[in-house]
């Protein structure tokens, strides 16, 4: 966080024109939805399931090193777009104008461990709506990180490192973990809530049925070649996590993005919150691919600021959202992958040490924000 | 073990192979027609009638299981993305051999899904389709004599019977503003020529509305007659009045299309459904703090429209999204987010 609000120059005429302006423009891609729009999300699911049917045919015979490299290969970039541009996005209930029962945030289930309705509480309901205040919004580190100087140190978070990597790794448990609030659930009373129970169990289904697909069915399928089919699975899973909790770190943990006190959303008004959504949230540039490939999640601060746009139209929306930057003179962080994912490690390795310089205080910052 | 258990069986296990998606999504990408998939149709040709009605050719699913002259069928069309369902009479024969069937649409002013099907719908588009349903059919026992009682696009039902059934003593009585308005015109004179239809064809725009006291004059042993009729409301209420007047009220047989009039105003009552609850709302005031004031137990999520965690069904009326001032009536299938919804005119909300 840096000692001076970014924000502070704003009036707050001015922060409720901005809140005006970007309503504006969410109204425009709304009143423009159309069939072009629903005729790209079917393509992608289509052509997202026939890559999968594709992979896993192909998996069937791994045993031959460049089927095992092509399989494994169509199999990641299939997870990686179906928990992307395909689940998150339907999830958020992007597409659910189409009235399809099918392409619904309401229906749809994902390749991944945790259910849909879980996520979309953690996610959708708690992340986006507290966008980084510390203490509310649980992305912030995932309770198991420091990455902001005002979250205070404590000695656990010197293996911060280590658990981001192992984090990474296993991502799509750790996320169901942390849909969980395991850390504060497993605390012996807590653990015998028959709420958070059911919901334990709900995880503990889906887990199961992804496992027995993914290391038990597809393998024994294989035959001959069970082994190396499993090792193609384990490998695509862990390409889908290391590359989603890649994307993900780079939309709010790289330097420059600004992080809130839990007294400073109190009454805030529509433009406030998107003003929140705008400093609380960093981009990834790169070519068209890269934007699919993260789900359009590269485009994160238009989706936290139109978290239910179709993803498709970020890229549009984008170029309006940038100049708004620029006439209120705010900054609007974004670099490409390498640099972001190199600046939101490097935030996690220095945060997992207490401040060096003396932080600044939290009545200041109160302050500056009711300026603000 | 039975052949249905081992059936079963490997759909369990295909669905573990498919999981968390079902095996019919990955079989709907090579074949959405096949039996056992969820009934769709593909529109395969469509030929103009008139100026502004046409008829669809539709190939259905395998899952079709056919249906009785006279009756409708709903069809899920996506028109600008967005999936709309409409009931249109079937009005071809049901014993077609190709196993295709057709409905004929009129394009109404600014109705979204008929323009759309009469003027922009291309061969080759899937829709969804509902079995056919509807009582507006003939009775197994073949009636002596029949009259036929339609108006503009009423004649769609009728042609689908006029086109399986034929009677020895068929009189219709049909009203359109104008000739070259007469749906099926062709076809009805064909039939005229071959003796197997008497027509009586009124133009509305030259002769004004059909006075139903003339149907003496026009159909004699009208009151003998079985008759069916469709067409708009104050057709059907004059002939219902007219059949009741006379004594004879068993004999008239008729089908309302009902187009859902949703006025849209400003707040209204609303009816939660499940708990039968109704209370007043203001058209400022979200539906989901009208719930929770009723003490309706409501889903809830942010409460700014951004997370979709209060999605309900809006099974009658219509809403007004307060962000936008968009109105959404109620459709099957339509859900609302009550946290930015608020009353436009009476509603019915399924909590």
């Amino acid at each position: 966080m840096t000692a001076i609000d970014p924000t502070a120059h704003l009036t707050a005429e001015q922060i409720e024109e901005l809140g005006r302006e970007l309503d504006a423009i969410r109204d425009e891609v709304i009143s423009s939805r159309g069939e072009k729009d629903a005729a790209y999300i079917r393509k992608v699911i289509s052509a997202q399931r026939k890559l999968e049917l594709v992979s896993r045919g192909i998996l069937l015979f791994s045993i031959f090193p460049p089927a095992w490299l092509i399989g494994t290969a169509g199999l990641s970039v299939a997870k990686i777009m179906d928990n992307m541009e395909i689940g998150h996005n339907i999830l958020h209930g992007q597409w659910d104008w189409m009235r399809d029962p099918k392409i619904h945030s309401t229906t749809w289930d994902w390749d991944h461990v945790s259910p849909a309705e879980q996520w979309k509480h953690s996610h959708n309901e708690l992340h986006h709506t507290y966008t980084n205040v510390i203490g509310k919004d649980n992305d912030l580190g995932y309770g198991i990180m420091r990455v902001d100087e005002d979250q205070r140190w404590h000695p656990f978070h010197l293996g911060q490192p280590l658990w981001n990597f192992i984090n990474a790794c296993f991502f799509e448990y750790g996320i169901a973990a942390y849909d969980l609030e395991l850390g504060k659930n497993l605390d012996k009373r807590r653990r015998k809530d028959p709420e958070f129970r059911a919901r334990a169990r709900a995880v503990g289904r889906k887990i199961r049925k992804q496992v027995l697909k993914d290391y038990v069915i597809h393998p024994l399928l294989s035959g001959p070649s069970f082994l190396t089919t499993l090792a193609a699975t384990f490998t695509a899973n862990l390409v889908r996590n290391i590359w989603s909790h890649s994307v993900i770190m780079c939309g709010h943990f790289p330097e420059g993005v600004q992080v809130f006190e839990r007294r400073s959303i109190k009454g805030e008004t529509r433009g406030q919150w998107y003003l929140r959504q705008m400093m609380g949230s960093a981009n990834i540039s790169g070519s068209k691919a890269m934007h699919f490939m993260t789900g359009n999640l590269s485009h994160q601060i238009e989706h936290h600021l139109f978290p239910d746009l179709p993803s498709n139209r970020y890229a549009e929306v984008a170029v309006k959202v940038r100049a708004l930057f620029e006439k209120y003179e705010l900054k609007y962080v974004t670099g490409p992958l390498p640099k972001q994912v190199y600046s939101a490690w490097h935030k996690v390795l220095r945060l997992s040490l207490p401040n060096r310089k003396p932080k600044v205080t939290t009545p200041d910052r109160e302050q500056e924000l009711v300026a603000a | 073990m039975t052949s249905a258990a081992l059936r079963s069986r490997a759909w369990k296990l295909l669905e573990m192979l498919t999981t968390p998606l079902l095996p019919s999504d990955y079989l709907d990408l090579v074949s959405p027609l096949r039996a056992g998939a969820d009934l769709r149709g593909r529109i395969e040709d469509v030929h103009p009638e008139t100026g502004d009605a046409a008829t669809i050719v539709i190939r259905p699913g395998r899952g079709w299981r056919g249906h009785t002259a006279g009756q409708y069928v709903r069809i899920g069309v996506d028109v600008d993305g967005v999936r709309l369902w409409r009931a249109y009479s079937v009005t071809s024969p049901t014993d077609r051999r190709d196993g295709r069937i057709t409905i004929t649409v009129k394009a109404i002013p600014d109705g979204k899904v008929s323009n759309h099907l009469v003027r922009r719908a291309k061969p080759g588009t899937l829709i969804q389709l509902d079995q056919a349903t509807g009582d507006f059919v003939l009775p197994e026992a073949k009636p002596a004599k029949v009259l036929y009682l339609t108006a503009g696009s009423g004649i769609t039902p009728v042609m689908g019977m006029l086109r399986d059934i034929e009677f020895d003593d068929v009189v219709m009585v049909h009203s359109a503003p104008q000739p070259h308005d007469v749906i099926f015109r062709k076809d009805l004179h064909d039939l005229v020529v071959d003796k197997k239809l008497r027509l009586t064809e009124l133009h509305t725009d030259t002769d004004g509305m059909l006075d139903i006291a003339r149907i003496n004059e026009l159909v004699p042993d009208w009151a003998e007659r079985e008759t069916w009729a469709c067409g708009p409301a104050g057709l059907l209420d004059a002939a219902e009045e007219h059949w009741t007047e006379h004594g004879v009220p068993e004999r008239l047989h008729t089908e309302r299309f009902r187009p859902s009039i949703v006025v849209a105003g400003d707040g209204g009552k609303v009816t939660f459904g499940t708990t039968g609850k109704t209370v007043d709302a203001d058209g400022a005031t979200p539906l989901l703090d009208v719930g929770e004031e009723a003490g309706v137990l409501m889903p809830s999520g942010c409460r700014m429209g951004i997370c979709f965690g209060c999605v309900t069904p809006l099974t009658a009326g219509a809403v007004r999204d307060l962000r936008t001032g968009e109105i959404t009536e109620a459709e099957p299938g339509v859900l609302i987010q009550t946290c930015v919804s608020a009353a436009a005119g009476p509603c019915d909300i399924e909590r």
